[in-house]
């Protein structure tokens, strides 16, 4: 039997004691200065440029996985991402040289050519921008039957003949009536998991499986939601960068051809439920709710609800009321 | 956190598999105390059950989450991280023969090809057996190679080399291995190479302290225990030694800022994860001389205040599990190892981990992440390890190579270690020469030695292109035989001594393929976190494919801008190291072999 020392759990992270002081770096030539704890991407947005991040929220815990907010750093080797670096005194920072630019465009041509990136905002004008040509690695493979990429197993792949740029495509998973999951749409951002676990919902209830270009947010053993340890919350629905998780009712809107941002409107308004009294914003087409969020910087939700403000509007309509198991 | 369990149960088997890694379980509320701050046995459990049963089931992995109140969802994530976990019924007996490199140069693919047709597609089970290609095994010298596993109550693992079908074929029928042979100096009697590091392998019994003790051993300790931390960490910054593991960083540096970190506990971690394609030092090393590597790490770790130390061994190393887990316990009762190490009051013990088939393992902070219990995802630096590395904790973490060299440093000093070498690698180093040589093997040579006495040394006739450094270092051709072996010569000519991969190849191995296969292997180990690695990797491997097979898209030339751009992208905006490299071998034969100039005529 093996010896079992005992250990810490694993750390959390960064405490923030003591007076702030402001930290001084330059970016594309300009003096910016900013409080120190601050990233480096709250110091771009200070001197008013724009950074694409695709992987970072405010009320998640930065992990730097899409890295298309990267930028150069003098005197580091590679490119750092902005949106988890912290600013340290006399950095030197470019937003827009050509190694940054190459960088961008191969993030966005790499994600263009293997995901589904139509549902995901700012994406199209950035294609532009970084003059980027996902057609470039050749026409798609074929969509993965349902359930393949579940199955797939590390460290081993199909050896194909180059012909065809592999994509994650793939029928979405519809298991249950509040949302669905696309996952044809995902670019394993891990949002969802950080809103279902440690960040906000504590769940657990989904994380990433498999390996390299394998990977896939799964359930345990790739189980349908309502037989998981879901409580469908929508937090992660909320979190989804890219409408791979997805209310049903825009789903099946956006399937048809008939989601009209034209014809929506939003009202902001106090959840009927419970005495917490969540911020609830009504996202409404033709005077249908179809999508319900809550703000981020709300100090009671942080941006989070449970089941019933999520999901619980059905009454308002005369839609029939939800069955989530 | 409240979690919802997986509803299938555990076979008898299972349970006791978990069990035997676990304890018996305790009543309820004593369960889930106990359970808190175990994460870090979700690996050795997934083990257990494999070693045990074969493969994973839902029943097992459910009671595993249990036991260690793990969210069922996270702990699948994990297993079906590690290629050596099988989460879909599988036999007891399994087959990995390697397709890589040097095997490739030895005659894989066709044997892959027969094993097609003798044993049935790979991963199809046929007479209670199933069989896979692999990676690197790490016994490249005698490629082509395979490891046979046989799940059980007692179960076994062997690899061994070289393999035929017929061979495989055998093995598979009977769930029997031969033993492998002992470790291939071809050196000795050869060159007058002073052996420092390999001094003692296949002369010593390595199954022996006592002989490991006549032959010198634990000399080096008492002197460290003797004249303390500050002496050793003075003679080790002294002697200019720099990690043998890849990076080339200073050891004495990275243990002196783990040193005069203040809080306690602090972490020693032996990386021997060796998984870089063409590398095998280390496996001889520790088959071959374990006592070594336990009191050079014995020496880190009372010199840095580490009371605990783990060697994360990779799991495709049988023969070295059995020898290290041997030589761990007679230390231990010797007192070598423990509360009271050489009764001299200071604290140390270490742990044997096993990796489960994932060459990402390797990076220091993707390793930290599986010894936590977590998916092997590399973390960003900064924090270095020296500040927060496992456990969040202080940590020195060194390759095998780099941790046995302590010992001479220590014994005859800083300036008898510089006496071999130059000035900017001082010492010896491990070369691992395989492909197309008559006489493969484990060679050490002081650095500066060129590339070209190795291969004579080594009996390569026709070095078309040799690969140094493994599959994230580079090809270089014939003009560069005069290429002095060390870290600044290597830097200068833009190369890489990496791990000391030697791998030759001779004019009948045809490039491309050996290009695709690099290719293939980095699409298969990206941890899949970072998109320009994870879809990267893929597009470099449909790119360099259809190269070899003279379909571009478009032109050569074009395909061949593309490769460039897409190499930037990777080197410059990826997190670790194995993005970082991923085109580096490809790229370099490109430009240097001239792989892929022509444009090819429809
Ligand atoms: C993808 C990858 C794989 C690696 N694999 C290994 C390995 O198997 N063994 C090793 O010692 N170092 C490996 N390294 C280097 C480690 O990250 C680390 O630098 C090394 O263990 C430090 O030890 P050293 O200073 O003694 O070299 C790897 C690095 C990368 C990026
Ligand atoms: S709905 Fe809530 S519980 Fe379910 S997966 Fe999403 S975040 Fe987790
Ligand atoms: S489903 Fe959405 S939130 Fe989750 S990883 Fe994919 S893109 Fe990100
Ligand atoms: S570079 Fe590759 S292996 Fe490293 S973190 Fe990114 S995806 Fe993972
Ligand atoms: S937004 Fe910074 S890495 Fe994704
Ligand atoms: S053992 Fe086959 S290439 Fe190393």
């Amino acid at each position: 039997m093996i010896r079992l020392p005992i250990y810490p759990a694993e750390p959390r992270r960064r405490p923030t004691d003591g007076p702030v002081r402001d930290v001084a770096l330059t970016i594309d030539g300009a003096a910016v200065r900013v409080p120190e704890g601050a990233t480096v991407l709250d110091a771009c947005a200070a001197a008013g440029i724009e950074v694409p991040t695709l992987c970072f929220a405010a009320n998640l815990t930065p992990v730097n996985a899409c890295r298309i907010c990267v930028v150069e750093l003098e005197g580091a080797r590679t490119l750092v991402p902005s949106c988890s670096r912290t600013v340290e005194a006399g950095m030197v920072v470019r937003t827009d040289s050509p190694r940054v630019r190459t960088a961008r465009k191969l993030v966005l041509e790499l994600l263009g050519s293997s995901v589904d990136l139509s549902a995901t905002p700012h994406v199209a004008r950035w294609i532009e921008r970084y003059d980027a040509h996902p057609a470039r690695f050749g026409p798609a493979a074929a969509p993965a039957a349902a359930g393949a990429r579940d199955a797939a197993a590390p460290g081993h792949h199909h050896v194909g003949d180059g012909a065809t740029a592999a994509t994650v495509a793939q029928p979405a998973k519809v298991d249950n009536d509040l949302f669905v999951r696309d996952y044809g749409k995902c670019i394993l951002c891990y949002k969802c998991v950080e809103a279902c676990g440690d960040d906000a919902q504590h769940t657990y209830a989904i994380a990433v499986a498999g390996r390299g270009f394998d990977a896939r947010i799964s359930t345990e053993l790739a189980t349908p939601l309502p037989d998981s340890a879901c409580v469908f919350c929508g937090n992660c629905v909320n979190a989804c960068p890219t409408g791979a998780l997805v209310f049903t009712r825009e789903f099946e809107l956006r399937r048809d051809g008939q989601w009209d941002e034209a014809r929506q409107q939003e009202t902001t308004t106090v959840c009927p439920y419970c005495g917490v009294g969540c911020a609830i914003t009504l996202r409404t087409q033709d005077n249908q709710v179809v999508r319900v969020t809550s703000p981020l910087d709300s100090s009671v939700t942080g941006g989070n609800l449970c089941v019933k403000g999520r999901f619980g509007w059905q009454y308002v309509g005369d839609r029939p009321p939800p069955d989530t198991k | 956190m409240d979690l919802r369990p997986i509803s299938t149960l555990p076979t008898d088997d299972e349970r006791a598999a978990v069990d035997a890694v676990l304890g018996a379980p305790g009543v309820v509320p004593q369960a889930l105390r106990e359970a808190r701050g175990r994460r870090h046995l979700l690996l050795p459990g997934l083990h257990a059950i494999q070693d045990r049963c074969g493969w994973v089931s839902a029943g097992a992995l459910g009671y595993l989450c249990e036991r260690l109140h793990v969210p069922p969802a996270e702990a699948y994530g994990v297993a079906s991280f590690y290629a050596l976990f099988a989460l879909s019924a599988r036999p007891p007996t399994a087959l990995h023969v390697c397709d890589d490199l040097a095997c490739h140069a030895a005659g894989a693919p066709a044997l892959i090809a027969t094993l097609t047709q003798r044993l049935g597609p790979a991963g199809e089970t046929r007479a209670g057996a199933t069989w896979h290609p692999s990676p690197c095994l790490g016994l490249c010298e005698r490629a082509p190679a395979a490891m046979l596993t046989v799940a059980g109550a007692a179960p076994r693992a062997t690899a061994w080399g070289p393999v035929d079908a017929a061979a495989c074929v055998d093995a598979v029928a009977r769930g029997e291995a031969p033993t492998p042979a002992p470790a291939l100096i071809p050196q000795r009697g050869r060159a007058a190479y002073p052996e420092r590091l390999l001094a003692r392998v296949g002369v010593v019994d390595p199954t022996s302290l006592d002989a490991y003790r006549a032959a010198g051993g634990y000399a080096a300790l008492r002197l460290a225990l003797e004249r303390g931390p500050a002496f050793v960490l003075r003679e080790v910054t002294d002697s200019g030694l720099v990690g043998r593991g890849g990076a080339a960083f200073p050891t004495g540096r990275k243990w002196a800022a783990v040193a005069a970190q203040a809080g306690r506990p602090k972490y020693l971690v032996c990386n021997a994860d060796e998984s870089e394609p063409g590398t095998f030092k280390d496996r001889v090393l520790m088959e071959e001389d374990p006592f070594a590597l336990i009191e050079a790490m014995t020496i880190a770790g009372t010199t840095v205040g580490a009371e605990q130390g783990f060697l994360y061994l990779r799991g495709e190393y049988p023969l070295a599990r059995a020898r290290l887990t041997a030589a761990l316990a007679a230390a231990r009762e010797r007192g070598l190892l423990g509360d009271d190490v050489m009764g001299r009051g200071v604290r140390f013990d270490i742990e044997l981990r096993l990796g489960a088939g994932a060459y990402i393992c390797g990076e220091e902070t993707a390793l930290f992440a599986s010894l936590e219990g977590f998916r092997g995802e590399p973390r960003t630096k900064p924090p270095f390890p020296v500040e927060a590395g496992l456990f969040g904790r202080p940590t020195v973490v060194n390759n095998v190579e780099t941790l046995v060299n302590v010992l001479g440093i220590v014994r005859d000093g800083a300036a008898a270690y510089r006496a071999l070498g130059t000035a900017g690698s001082p010492g010896t180093r491990l070369f691992c020469v395989s492909g197309k040589v008559a006489r493969p093997g484990l060679f050490e040579l002081p650095f500066g030695v060129t590339l070209r006495a190795l291969l004579e040394l080594a009996g390569a006739d026709d070095p078309a292109a040799v690969l140094l450094g493994g599959a994230a270092g580079t090809f270089v051709g014939r003009d560069d035989l005069d290429l002095p072996l060390t870290f600044e010569d290597t830097r200068a000519a833009g190369a890489t001594l990496g791990s000391g991969v030697v791998l030759v190849l001779d004019r009948t191995v045809a490039l491309g393929p050996v290009l695709a296969r690099i290719a293939q292997f980095f699409r298969d180990e990206s941890c899949g976190q970072c998109v320009p690695c994870r879809v990267g990797t893929v597009r470099q491997e449909e790119l360099i494919t259809r190269l070899a097979r003279g379909k571009p898209h478009g032109t050569v030339a074009t395909e061949r801008a593309l490769l460039a751009e897409l190499g930037q992208c990777m080197r410059d905006a990826s997190i670790c190291g194995l993005g970082q490299t991923a085109s580096s071998a490809i790229e370099s034969a490109v430009a240097r072999l001239k792989v892929f100039a022509d444009e090819v005529t429809p």
